[in-house]
Parts: structure tokens; sequence; C-alpha cells
């Protein structure tokens, strides 16, 4: 695709999401694991100043390598606080019909009130959190009667319509959760926590340790959930196959740090960040067999992570500067048209040119990508 | 077949499993490899990958190959010795040492309270690789040489002190001690991200090309497979449906599940986005005991006679597909309508 093409299908996400409002805004947030052994306090800055806001409606997703924060900051954006886990500063606003809600302030009680029915939440391994003892009828009853008024016909004929909208074979509510395949039971587990039919939905690692076949399910039901009721969509992986597939906008975490965020197609065509060039270039490609390198070095350790920018150390452009001065996360001049989201990068030499005429230039001597 | 043997390193010849489970009365067979067959060849290194859903048969048919399950039928060859009916001796001084294992997950493999490198050792004492202390420290840090890892490195470390790409990495060190001509590697990857996936599959090439050592690479990931494989097998409750090179296997498959599993690989371009529906098993189980051919209950292009009879192997376009739309004792008009139906590429 041409630049120009890339620019307006960019153009085109910014007015499907012209007229959105926010839905999450987060601020500075930086959300640490503080822990003390033996009188030795150890922090690990899993996420560390980070500001985002994700638009009503859109799907939006989080990449990064293991060990990046993701998952911290999905717990982060969903209130999910538990020891060793500080919120260090920052603040995470939901903005739904009724107002505001801070995230990080919400009581036992608030948090009930709104998860899954106005947020909800499809964890990492979801294939397993069926209750094995119950059928699958009496486990959406359950989950039903637990957040509204209702009785068991309605609960089970709520269940029954809800999984033929979304295609599954509603023969599926008489069986045990161990009858089914590991593929239908994530499914099985996506529609128990939408029924319900939440504004927000956060998903950790959907897909990761399914194959391609369950996972193309999984993904065509995540897209159906969220467009039926034009909810928002929260994923969380490291697989940028699936970003490319479902996304209209992807973060880009390093380290901590949000490093780049732009619609989909600029990510993948014309990232500016030398961290995401080397994540979409170092991608194995269907019809191309030709030699593609990991990242060099390793992913810094959060307890004691390097000065400047977090990737200089594994960057083949940085200077002085990166190992100095924290680069900030700048929108990109002169792109969009001011209304929707802007691209968002923090480098000091970004580069500016689509991915396949400019290819980093690979340090001679390559580390191996551990 | 019988030339076949003294030509590979591996023959593997319609081999099956079966799994009984009693309840009370009821007797359930389970046909988790259904009389597969490929080969590995001996003249040169080749990575040779099996792949399919999970629940396909795919770890059952390692298991096997390595000893660890035992075949209910049929024939296994290695270097045109006879390797299901070898005494353990032979086993433990031969077979053991040429083909070594890879598991996937490297953190269950090796004992949080263990040492890594003692692992190292071990291996190289058991085997006799080695038998001074010199000698044995030059032995492993060799092996870790290969993958790109040095003694002084883990020397004394936890496993819980490396990253996952390196205990992946040791773990492959370790398959090495004993200067194997085969890896087995089941699902190797699946537990690492993506730029990790590409180091582990890149030292695969690098051991085939600079080590000559073949690997057998079980995985349900498609894209390393055509990155890195050089022949392929795609499996389907417990049948090998499609099996060549890789670059005919998933550059054009024939069988329509092989093109079902091209279909649903969500290729990280925001362009290229899914066509066509993906069909999936409800139960993991129906398929292994349906009559005729496996997938006839999700097969968009199947005809009467799949679902009574049981397909053959046909050798065509440089490939073999259990497939009744390429036989041709089945009326071509008939597999032409079938096709259609079904939207598949002839």
């Amino acid at each position: 695709m041409s630049p120009e093409a890339a620019a307006s299908a960019g153009m085109e996400q910014a007015r499907v999401n012209e007229e959105a409002r926010n839905v999450v805004e987060a601020e500075g947030l930086k959300a640490w694991y503080i822990t003390q052994a033996y009188g030795v306090e150890r922090t690990v800055k899993a996420v560390d100043d980070l500001t985002l806001s994700i638009r009503e409606g859109e799907i939006y997703g989080i990449a990064g390598e293991s060990g990046c924060g993701k998952s911290t900051l999905l717990k982060a954006l969903l209130g999910e606080i538990v020891s060793p886990l500080t919120i260090v500063g920052g603040k995470v606003e939901y903005e739904f019909d009724a107002g505001k809600i801070d995230a990080l302030k919400q009581t036992a009680e608030d948090r009930e009130a709104i998860r899954w029915r106005r947020v909800s939440y499809i964890p990492q391994g979801s294939m397993h959190v069926l209750n094995p003892v119950r059928r699958i009828r009496d486990t959406f009853h359950d989950f039903i009667a637990a957040h509204q008024e209702t009785t068991r016909e309605k609960s089970i004929e709520m269940a029954r319509s809800y999984l033929q909208e979304l295609g599954l074979r509603e023969g599926v509510l008489g069986n045990y959760p161990h009858q089914l395949s590991g593929g239908m039971r994530q499914r099985v587990t996506i529609a128990l926590a939408t029924i319900l039919t939440p504004r927000l939905i956060f998903a950790d690692e959907p897909t990761t340790a399914l194959d391609v076949v369950v996972q193309r399910g999984v993904i065509e039901l995540l897209k159906e959930v969220q467009q039926r009721e034009n909810s928002t969509l929260v994923l969380v992986t490291h697989d940028m196959g699936v970003h490319a597939n479902l996304t209209n906008r992807v973060a880009v975490l390093y380290a901590g740090n949000l490093v780049e965020e732009a619609d989909t197609s600029t990510i993948f065509r014309r990232p500016r960040h030398p961290y995401t060039r080397y994540l979409i270039e170092s991608l194995p490609r269907m019809g191309d067999r030709s030699e593609r390198v990991g990242i060099p070095g390793r992913p810094p350790a959060l307890d004691n992570p390097p000065d400047g920018c977090r990737f200089h150390p594994r960057c083949p452009l940085a200077t002085d500067i990166c190992r100095q001065e924290v680069p900030p996360l700048l929108p990109v001049e002169g792109i969009g048209n001011g209304t929707g989201p802007p691209h968002r990068v923090a480098c000091f030499h970004q580069v500016d040119a689509p991915l396949e005429a400019g290819e980093i230039e690979h340090a001679t001597e390559m580390p191996h990508a551990d | 077949m019988q030339t076949d043997r003294e030509h590979s390193l591996l023959s593997v010849e319609s081999l099956q499993r079966v799994f009984v489970t009693r309840e009370g009365f009821t007797t359930t067979r389970l046909e988790a490899v259904a009389g597969a067959s490929f080969a590995i060849r001996n003249d040169q290194p080749e990575i040779y990958t099996l792949a399919g859903e999970s629940g396909s048969g795919k770890t059952t048919l390692a298991r096997l190959v390595l000893g660890l399950e035992h075949a209910t039928s049929g024939n296994m060859y290695y270097k045109g010795r006879d390797v299901l009916h070898l005494t353990n001796k032979e086993r433990r001084d031969w077979f053991l040492k040429e083909v070594q294992p890879i598991f996937q997950d490297p953190f269950a493999t090796f004992s949080p309270l263990k040492r890594i490198d003692s692992y190292l050792y071990e291996t190289t004492r058991n085997y006799k690789m080695a038998t001074t202390r010199e000698g044995i420290d030059a032995h492993v840090d060799e092996a870790l040489h290969a993958v790109g890892l040095s003694l002084a490195e883990i020397r004394g470390r936890y496993p819980n002190e490396l990253s996952g790409g390196q205990a992946q990495r040791v773990s492959v060190a370790r398959a090495l001690l004993t200067r194997p001509s085969l890896l087995v590697a089941d699902e190797p990857v699946s537990m690492l991200d993506a730029s990790l996936r590409m180091s582990i599959v890149n030292l695969f090439r690098s051991l085939r090309d600079d080590y000559k050592v073949s690997v057998l690479y079980i995985t349900h990931d498609l894209t390393t497979a055509y990155y890195a494989a050089d022949r392929i097998a795609i499996m389907l409750r417990g049948w090998v449906v499609e099996s060549g090179p890789v670059e005919k296997v998933l550059g054009e498959p024939l069988h329509p599940y092989t093109q079902n599993l091209k279909n649903a690989i969500p290729e990280a371009d925001p362009e290229k986005t899914w066509e066509g529906d993906a069909s999936l098993a409800v139960m993991d189980t129906e398929e292994y005991t349906r009559t005729g051919c496996r997938y006839a209950g999700r097969c968009p292009a199947v005809m009467d006679i799949c679902k009574t009879t049981v397909p053959r192997d046909i050798e065509v376009q440089g490939r073999s597909v259990k497939c009744f739309l390429y036989d041709e004792e089945v009326p071509e008009a008939e597999r032409m309508q079938a096709m259609a139906n079904g939207g598949l590429v002839a």
C-alpha cells in the first residue's frame, strides 16, 4: 500500500471516531510492584508514567514483548489493584452515560455494581474458568442471577438466545465443560462475560496457546460481540497477527512505557519508533522464507531500567541524548486532520519512511534475541 | 516403503495408537494416531514439521517416535533399524543418543530448585560423552556455543534467573549433548512471544545448516512452520491428511482442511483480512469416531462417499493428499461439483 493510501485509511479511521468520546482515560499512570523481603525493598516499575485514552466503540490493542507491562497495565485500567501492585501516581477514569467513574478509587461495592454490566473482563486461559461440575446452562444461570433479578427459566432463555445470536450451537447449554473442545469452552466463556451487554470489555491474551483455527473462531466472536452493541474492546496480546486482524488502534509498550500509538494500518505500514519497526519486521510472513532476525538483546529488568530511553541499549539509532533523557510521547505533526486520535511516538530519532523501503540498519554483530 | 527405509533417517509406517477407556461396562476406543506414515530423509538434514489443531494427535505421534508411548500397530525404522522392538540396552546406548527431545515449556522441563547447568552435566555423564572434569566442561560449553550461549553465562544459575528464550536454548543445548542426528521438538515456541519464537526457529535453521541435525518440529504455528520447515505433514484427528514440501502444502494447499488452516492464519498485515468461514469442531472426540473421512462433518466440499468410506492417500501435484476430491476413482464431474459447492480452489 502506498503511504498516501495508508494516510487516507488512517483518516477514515479518524472519521469513524470523530464523534466518539473517550471511555477510558489514563493520565500519568504509575503502577509499580513494591515488595519487601528481609528488609530489602524492591521496586519493579511495570507501568511507568503512561497516558492514554480509549474512544467509545473502538478496538484498542496493547502490544509488546513478554514482561513489558501489558498485563499490569490492564490490571490498572480495570482497577484490580492487589498488593504488591501499587498505584504510585496518576489516575484512570471511565466515562459512561452516568458520568465519570474513578477506576482506582472504587470501593468493592462500586466495582460490583459496574462489573460485567458495564465493564467486563476476559482473563488469560479463560477456557479453564468454567465450573467443571455444573452444566453450561447452570453456570449461565448462576452468573446472571448474581447480577440481576431473574428466574432459572428466564436466564436460560436469555443464554439460549444470546448463543444463537452469536452463532454458537445452543446444544452446548446441556453439556459439561469437559465435553466441549478447548475452543468451544473459550467461546462459551466469552459469551458468559458479555451476556450482560457491557460497554467496555477488557481481554487479556484471549487467543494465546490456541491453535489457528480456534484462534480465528475466538477473534471473530470477539468482533461480533463488539459490533453488536458498539462496545469498546481493549485487547492485550503479543500476537501482532491478531492486532492486524482485529484492532482499530494499537499501543506499543516497551519496558513499562508507551513508545508508540497509532491506527493499526500506520503501525504496520509506517511505524516511526525503531522498536515498533523491529517488532513488525521480525514477523514471519506466509510466502516469504527469507531470513528474519529477532530484535537484538533483551528487554531490561524493570527493577533497574536503563536511564534515558529504555530502548537505547538495543537501538541501532541511539545517540547520547537517548542515554540521558527520556523521550516524551508526542503527537506526530502534520498527520491527520486534527480530529482523530493523533499518532504518538516517544523517540528522538523517529524514522519517517514506509516499512518496505526503509529497513533499519542492523548492527553488524547480532546478539541473540533473548 | 521397503526401499524408503534404507534411505530415511526416520521412517514411520502406518503407525497406530489406540487409547481405550472403560467406564463401567462401556468401552471407548480412541484412535489418537491412525495409520500415520511419513519419512525424514537421510541424505541431508531437514526440518520436518507436524502441524494441526490441538487434539490432532501431533503430540502422541511425537511421543511414539521418542518411545514414550507404545504403538498399537505399525512400524518405525531409524537408520534402517526397527526401533519399536529395541532391547533396553540398545535403546539407552544407541537410540536415545541419536534422538533427543525438546519440550514445550522450558520452565516445566527444568526443576526450579536445581541449578540449570546440573542437567547438562548429568546428561553428559549419563551418556558417557566425556569422563574427566575438564572434558565434561568442554563438552557442555561446546553444546551451549551451538545455541549461542556459553558455560560462563549460565554456570550456577537457576531456571528462574533465565528468560524464556534462554531457558529454551539451554534445553536445546541439553538435547545436543549426545550429538543426536534428530531432535524431536514438541511445540517448542508456543510459550514464547513472537520475537523469541523467531530466535528459536532461527536456531533450528542454524542447527540444520551448520551442525547437520534434523528436527521434527511439532507446532500449530503455521507461519513459523512455513518459515523454517523443508517438508510438512498436516495432521487431522490422528491422520496425516496432506504431506509434502512446505511451499506446496502451505503455498497451494489441496486438502480442504489444510485450506481451512491456511485461511485461519492471522497475517500480520491489516490489508489481508480473513475470507470465508472458519469451521471448528464442537467436541474433540466426535471426529475420532466418525466413519468415513474424519473431516466430513466440517468439510465444505463433502460428497456422499466421504461419509461412508475412508479416503486413501493420493499422490498429486508433488504431495500426498488423503481426500476423495483428488481420487480419480470418483467421477470427475462429481468432484468438480463438490469443489464448486465448497468454494475451494481446484
